[in-house]
């Protein structure tokens, strides 16, 4: 099987990103900025597994790495949805727009 | 060195007083607060007695000369390798008599409390305040070094504020208190300008130190203050006349005294120990810790020598005319205070020339003892009648005997009537006068003669004068005291037997300029003219105040104006007022404040005003929706790559 080249799984991890910072400046919903940004942590996981596979093959320290970051974005799901219910119990509504109290 | 440790126990004595009766004194030992303050002042005045003892006749001597003992030496703050303040604990023939003096004086103030305090609503805090002014005091005398003089020094005048405002609803004593400090805080800075010269080129702050360089003449440090001059005198003079400043202040000489008069206001008791018999001769105390420096100049010496002998007379004159008892004994406690403070100005240092020095301090320890009887005395007199003023007492010698018997001896002795206490040191200080100065001398005899009119003017109008009508009883809802508990006859009567017997202290074989003994006599034949002046000036007084008559109203008469600016003190306060009120405040204070509201204050609101109007600019920035900070978040990471990665390269 022919191997893929680096440059196209870098390529697939910026537009992720990328896709994740659209999503994150341009929704409303709360949900679907939890989404993106969940988005942007699984580009940064394909970077960290990719360059560990074609630079450093004899290490595992990007393929840990990764485990922690899903660990670390399963635990901030977690925290960011409790917020996300106690916004919409004393809002009534979990559009970002609502939320803006906290200004000058 | 070791054997005189227990010295420091006797200032601390006092203040675990002072802080046992501060904390707790109010609430819980206000019933024992005067048994606690005076039984500790007791120790402390035996353990004076015995170093005194130790010092003067056991071991102080080595070769017939008093040696100076350093018994106790902590380095507290060390400015550079030679310059530091240290704590120390200064043992020489002054320092010793002083401990003896104050408290043995504060002892007695301590017992005449007892009753003369008696019923007070801060009758605790009234002890604490008088340890902490004892213990001050007494740090002050045994000090080593002279910027803990300068710390002791403003401890005495805060305890001394304290104790005049102690009747803090009576808004004359609440002035008198705050006229006192800023007057003596306004002289301190004098003496914290002349403590920064002498130690600049000292180079030193210790006084024993600095002694030895400034009077050693080729010592370079002593060439260097000499050499430097300003305003054509040299930083000697400079140093040493601010020093007096600092002294004249505390011990009331003209022009400064005008706060000792209204210092009056607080408890007898206090006026007693602090006002006459110890803090107000704290200044010829510092002038006598540096005479050997003081020695070196003579504009300097002069200087103390003229201040104090105008003292001497101007308060003489003013308390021939006052009426208030207190305030005609703080005039004479000027009077003598500016009698020692001309006896050091005109001595020299060391052996038969030193006699004015061995005067000054003959004469502040009796003053000590007679001056507080006379003080205790006026007391029991206001305790019994409920007045300062003269015009309410008279013909008291039968209601309270001991009292007058003590306030006879006391004015005897002040007047310098042999054999009491004043005659002696009087005499001394007459003499060097005599030696030294011929102007001087007939100032200082006839400052002598005013002094025993006045005193005796005092003591007929209140004990003879007219027949006593206090007798009956609640005339102003209180019942008629008698003279009071025996803790206020006490005193009385031992001060009076010291004011009869401190006169014939051997004081020239123990406390002299060098510390070598002096051999003085008393000359009958130069003994006449003052005591003769004196006695003059008695019968002078008898005639015109032992009975009621026209005599003083006559005399008054005569000297009409003269008598009238005596009367208003010599307009002094209101020249003070004059000057502060009419220069000072639209000539100086008002353009100070002018520059402080427009140029410091406008500086401090241009400041605040500028960030104000930036974070109105820059506030629509927080605008609190998330997306926004996100931007900005990517957007300034944007613009820190593009910076490090193509412009820092």
């Amino acid at each position: 099987m022919q191997e893929i080249p680096l440059t196209q799984i870098l390529f697939v991890s910026t537009a992720l990103f990328f896709i994740g910072m659209y999503g994150l400046f341009t929704r409303r919903n709360l949900i679907t900025l939890l989404m993106s940004i969940e988005l942007m942590l699984n580009s940064v996981n394909i970077n960290f597994v990719a360059f560990n596979k074609y630079l450093f093959p004899d290490n595992l320290d990007g393929l840990f790495f990764t485990l922690f970051i899903i660990t670390i974005a399963a635990a901030e799901a977690a925290v960011a949805i409790a917020i996300i219910i106690n916004l919409y119990r004393s809002h009534n509504s979990i559009d970002v727009d609502d939320a803006t109290e906290m200004k000058y | 060195m070791s054997n005189y440790f227990y010295i420091l126990w006797i200032p601390l004595l006092p203040l675990a007083t002072f802080v046992i009766l501060g904390l707790f004194g109010r609430k819980y030992l206000s019933s024992i607060a005067g048994l606690l303050g005076t039984t500790s002042l007791l120790t402390a005045t035996i353990l004076s007695f015995v170093a005194a003892k130790q010092y003067f006749f056991i071991d102080g001597k080595v070769n017939g000369i008093y040696q100076k003992i350093i018994a106790l030496k902590y380095t507290w703050l060390e400015f550079s390798p030679n310059v530091s303040i240290d704590l120390g604990i200064v043992v020489d023939p002054i320092s010793v008599m002083m401990l003896v003096v104050v408290t043995s004086v504060s002892l007695m103030v301590h017992v005449f409390s007892l009753g003369y305090m008696k019923g007070e609503e801060r009758f605790a805090t009234y002890y604490a305040f008088l340890s902490l002014f004892t213990f001050s005091m007494l740090g002050l005398i045994l000090s080593a070094n002279i910027f803990q003089v300068y710390m002791f020094w403003e401890l005495v005048g805060v305890s001394s504020f304290l104790l005049i405002s102690y009747y803090f609803n009576k808004p004359s004593a609440v002035a008198a208190s705050k006229k006192a400090f800023i007057v003596t805080r306004f002289a301190d800075l004098g003496f914290l300008i002349g403590i920064l010269i002498l130690g600049f080129y000292g180079g030193t702050l210790d006084i024993g130190l600095l002694i030895e360089r400034f009077t050693s003449v080729h010592s370079t440090q002593f060439l260097s203050i000499t050499s430097a001059s300003f305003l054509g005198a040299s930083m000697l003079t400079w140093g040493l006349t601010l020093i007096f400043m600092g002294g004249a202040g505390k011990s009331a000489m003209f022009p400064l005294h005008i706060w000792l008069p209204d210092a009056m206001e607080g408890p007898t008791p206090v006026s007693a120990l602090i006002h006459a018999a110890t803090m107000v001769v704290a200044g010829v105390y510092l002038v006598a810790r540096m005479f050997p420096v003081f020695s070196m100049d003579e504009s300097a010496l002069a200087i103390v020598t003229y201040v104090g002998a105008a003292s001497a007379l101007f308060a003489a004159i003013i308390a021939c005319t006052q009426t208030d008892i207190k305030r005609v004994l703080a005039y004479s406690t000027m009077s003598q205070i500016g009698y020692m403070m001309f006896a050091l100005g005109i001595s020299k240092n060391g052996g038969e020339n030193g006699l004015g020095y061995m005067a000054s301090m003959f004469h502040l320890f009796t003053h000590a003892f007679f001056k507080s009887l006379l003080f205790l005395g006026a007391g029991s007199v206001i305790h019994m009648v409920h007045s300062n003023e003269m015009k309410d007492m008279g013909g008291l010698r039968k209601l309270m005997p001991i009292t007058h018997i003590a306030f006879l001896i006391a004015c005897l002795a002040i007047a310098g009537i042999p054999p009491f206490a004043g005659f002696f040191s009087k005499e001394e200080i007459l003499t060097a006068a005599f030696h030294e100065n011929k102007i001087i001398y007939g100032i200082a005899l006839f400052t002598a003669a005013l002094t025993s009119f006045y005193m005796f003017r005092l003591y007929f109008s209140i004990f003879w004068s007219k027949e006593a009508t206090i007798s009956s009883p609640a005339h102003d809802g209180h019942e008629s005291h008698g003279e009071g508990p025996w803790v206020m006859k006490l005193p009385l009567l031992i001060l009076a037997a010291c004011a009869v017997c401190v006169g014939f202290v051997p004081f020239s074989q123990l406390v002299t300029s060098d510390g070598a003994a002096l051999e003085t006599h008393i000359d009958l034949v130069f003994s006449i003219a003052p005591v003769i002046l004196s006695v003059l000036a008695i019968l002078l007084a008898a005639s015109f105040y032992k009975n009621q008559n026209g005599k003083s109203a006559k005399v008054t008469n005569a000297f009409g104006s003269f008598y009238t600016a005596a009367y208003k003190k010599f307009y002094v306060d209101e020249i003070y007022i004059f000057i502060t009120k009419k220069i000072v405040f639209p000539f100086i204070g008002q353009p100070i404040a002018w520059f402080d509201r427009n140029v410091v204050d406008g500086f401090m609101l241009l400041l605040a005003k500028t960030t104000a109007k930036v974070a109105e600019l820059i506030k629509g920035l927080q605008s609190g929706k998330v997306q926004n900070y996100a931007m900005y978040f990517f957007g300034g990471l944007v613009a820190l790559s593009i910076l490090f990665i193509y412009i820092w390269k």
